[in-house]
């Protein structure tokens, strides 16, 4: 109860009632701070700490929308931590948030983003643009500077449905909140490499939302082959990618039969040609 | 120097409550009423950017009359207070009685601290549960009482009137266009008995859905789907009720 019955006449403490801000962080922060993780303080470490990760994250435009992705695989060290973690989550009705790096505080971190957008959303009576969410997630990334520096980094990719422009965008970050904005695809975490190669070759302007799906699992299958943290499609377990998708109609995870359905037709593929399609050379 | 003139606490009390309730009563009224799948709040308001009606949680929606800046106040207050529990806890241990709790604790501190002008504002906290039996509602007067309420409630300037009207014609498992349509034959009824016809323009309705798909069931209805909403039920009645009647 702390938080909340911190007057003593169990009436609303002072600053729930002051007017002025819209964001939940700002009063957070005045109200409760040891609440936000920003304002946690490490012990000392020494060495590596051994802690949950989360992989891969890709993200890719199409027209009349976005598509966003991620494998299920947490890894701690060599050891495989979760099989089955989602790092994919809905951020607002328009937009979704990926994420890459020490799990746990990634989740939270995922947990206080949606609650800012719904508070400002509550509190002002209208949504914030594209721009100012992706905007806020740079702060709350910011915040975790110090503890990113000691090894506990967490590093989202943002994309979402722009209402104003009618299009779909990704936002990707690095450790001190520097955000920029990608044309076409992206991808972060320990097998974003590979995935961006991947989808360098895959991905066209012109595909559909069912072909720019594929061409996304077709990604996180080439960053599972040659990642070893990075979970490909579990066949025996049915534990498949988590894809979702934001249109003009808002945002939308696909259902597991759906995404196993494609996951299958690209394991059948890659039976064929392990290496998955192949380009023109000119 | 003049003597003050010595005031006894009945009179005090009795003088804040008169002021709170004629400050309360200048305003119009909103309406709350069950429906088969959920809540519905119907309020007389021209404006569109100044809401009477608003979301607390995802189960929970908040209603008001009275002073704006005063009950504006509160609401906020109730969003940053659920969103802090239920970031605290779970979403799921936000609860209306809890918010409405809160809400009477505030106001009823605020209307017997003598340094404090009385709050001239009536809430209505309202939570929709998975079934019609489930469904909470909580009426908190300018005093800090909480009063459990079922079916239909009313509360503003011509609430006694507007709430009787609505207790003898409310049943359970109205459809919504029904609801509405009571609703706002209801907010119609002046004081002096006669009849208005409010319009689409002067509503702001909203409702707790408990069918809708999302975690979040507030919704408010605009435009043309209040619109069509209000026109399907005054053809249905104008063919059911009164059939002889063309001129509707």
């Amino acid at each position: 109860m702390e938080a909340n019955t911190r007057s003593t006449t169990g009436r609303l403490p002072a600053a729930f009632l002051t007017p002025g801000s819209s964001s939940f962080l700002d009063f957070l922060g005045d109200h409760a701070p040891e609440l936000l993780p920003g304002n946690r303080t490490l012990p000392p470490l020494k060495g590596a700490v051994e802690l949950p990760h989360g992989t891969t994250i890709v993200a890719a435009t199409f027209d009349g929308g976005v598509v966003l992705a991620g494998d299920r695989r947490a890894t701690m060290g060599n050891v495989i931590a979760q099989r089955d973690i989602e790092k994919v989550f809905p951020a607002d009705e328009y937009s979704a948030v990926g994420i890459a790096g020490t799990a746990g505080l990634a989740v939270e971190m995922v947990k206080l983003f949606q609650l800012e957008l719904e508070h400002y959303e509550k509190i002002e009576g209208a949504v914030l643009s594209l721009e100012g969410k992706a905007n806020r997630l740079s702060t709350m990334i910011r915040g975790n500077l110090g503890m990113a520096l000691q090894g506990l980094a967490v590093v989202p990719l943002f994309a979402g449905y722009d209402t104003e422009r009618d299009r779909g965008r990704i936002f990707s970050y690095d450790v001190t909140g520097g955000r920029s904005e990608e044309t076409g695809f992206a991808a972060t975490g320990s097998g974003s490499v590979y995935a961006r190669g991947s989808l360098k070759k895959l991905y066209r302007r012109d595909l559909a939302e069912r072909e720019m799906v594929t061409a996304v699992v077709q990604a996180l299958y080439d960053a599972a082959d040659d990642d070893s943290a990075t979970g490909g499609p579990d066949v025996a377990r049915r534990i498949f990618p988590i894809v979702t998708v934001i249109t003009e109609d808002g945002f939308r995870r696909l259902a597991d039969a759906e995404v196993s359905e494609i996951a299958r037709s690209v394991l059948d593929e890659r039976m064929e040609r392990p290496d998955g399609p192949q380009a023109q050379v000119l | 120097m003049s003597t003050p003139f010595y005031v006894s606490p009945q009179q005090a009390m009795a003088d804040r409550a008169e002021y709170a309730r004629k400050g309360i009563a200048r305003g119009r009224s909103v309406v709350v009423l069950q429906y088969a799948d959920g809540i519905v709040f119907v309020a007389e308001n021209p404006s569109r950017a100044l809401h009477k009606v608003s979301e607390i949680y995802d189960r929970i929606a908040f209603a008001a009359v009275g002073k704006y800046n005063e009950f504006e106040n509160l609401r906020i207050g109730g969003v940053r207070y659920a969103d802090l529990r239920g970031f605290t806890y779970d979403r799921e241990d936000v609860t209306a009685r809890g918010l409405a709790n809160v809400y009477a604790q505030t106001l009823g501190t605020i209307f017997s601290s003598v340094g404090e002008k009385p709050y001239e504002v009536e809430l209505i906290v309202a939570e929709v549960g998975s079934a019609p039996e489930d469904d909470q509602i909580y009426r908190l007067p300018h005093d800090g009482s909480i009063v459990d309420e079922h079916g239909a409630v009313a509360v503003g300037g011509n609430s006694d009137q507007i709430g009787s009207y609505l207790d003898q014609r409310h049943r359970d498992g109205m459809t919504l266009a029904e609801a509405l349509a009571l609703a706002v034959e209801s907010l119609g009824r002046d004081t002096n008995g006669s009849d208005r016809q409010l319009t689409a323009e002067q509503l702001e309705v909203a409702v707790l859905d408990r069918t809708r798909p999302q975690q979040r069931k507030f919704k408010r209805i605009l435009g043309r789907q209040l619109a069509r909403l209000m026109e399907t039920e005054s053809a249905s009645t104008a063919k059911t009720d009164e059939p002889s009647d063309e001129e509707e």
